[in-house]
């Protein structure tokens, strides 16, 4: 009998955590071998140390000469903005890059594995004229430089 | 959605570049249609990897800020002529797409 009441509780606790369940399993049971889940908070963040906290587990990062951003200074297109990140460091977790002004700074994280250099390049959105922001992490830190780019057309709808 | 992927994989010396563009809209869902004034929800490619030798070589999470028809390009070490290198995403909305290419 205390059996069946359990397993009542257990269908009734489980009806209400329906919703909740069936997030969680899209994510958990889905077999996702090749990439890390994608990370909302830290995506959604409306400033540059909350997406930092979210994506890379700290805000503070030490400025660092080692960190190339090759990019426009003027962006005459914030719709398409070519961004390249290199450096030299050695052991290279991941990178991420931001754009300071933009509402949700985050704009792509990149990890590295077996192999892959310290070199990513890509094309970003910017709202407006503000500092891009390479953060590199390696042995567990965190390393940033930025570069300020002037944007003449905002690239974030409107 | 089989085309959406471009891949040019070069070798030069012993690191190899791989360029990729991949054409999708990457709706930031803040931009209001014209017509109806209504906001066009948010589409964009979340999760992208790409895979030498059954190794993720490199992986990346974008969100709205990446242009739209994405272009990103990385290097890598350990390639060789003739190798496949596979790249894949996959977008808020669930789609995807996958193409492999040899690399020369």
């Amino acid at each position: 009998m205390t059996t069946n009441i359990k397993r009542r509780v257990l269908l009734k606790g489980s009806v209400a955590a329906g919703t909740l369940g069936l997030v969680a399993s899209a994510g958990l049971l889905t077999p996702r071998t090749v990439i890390a889940a994608w990370n909302e908070a830290a995506f959604k963040a409306e400033s540059v140390d909350d997406a930092l906290n979210a994506a890379m587990g700290e805000a503070s990062s030490a400025a660092s000469d080692s960190i190339k951003i090759k990019a426009p200074d003027i962006a005459e297109n914030g719709a398409v903005v070519p961004v390249s990140v290199s450096t030299d460091m050695q052991g290279v977790e991941s990178i991420a890059l931001l754009a300071e002004g933009n509402n949700s700074p985050l704009v792509a994280t990149f990890s590295l594995g077996e192999g892959a250099q310290p070199n990513v390049s890509t094309r970003i959105k910017m709202g407006k004229t503000s500092d891009v922001i390479a953060v590199v992490k390696s042995g567990g830190k965190l390393h940033s430089a930025r570069k300020s780019i002037k944007v003449t057309i905002g690239g974030c709808g409107g | 959605m089989a085309k959406s992927i471009k891949i040019r994989a070069r070798l030069k010396g012993d690191v190899t570049t791989v360029k990729c563009l991949i054409t999708h809209p990457m709706e930031t869902g803040l931009r209001k249609d014209s017509k109806t004034g209504e906001l066009i929800p948010a589409h964009f490619i979340n999760e992208v990897a790409a895979e030498h030798g059954g190794n993720t070589v490199m992986s990346a999470n974008w969100g709205v800020g990446v242009s739209k028809n994405p272009y990103f390009s990385f290097t890598f070490k350990g390639g060789a002529k003739g190798d496949e290198v596979k790249i894949s995403w996959q977008d808020n909305k669930g789609n995807s797409d996958s193409r492999a290419e040899q690399i020369k």
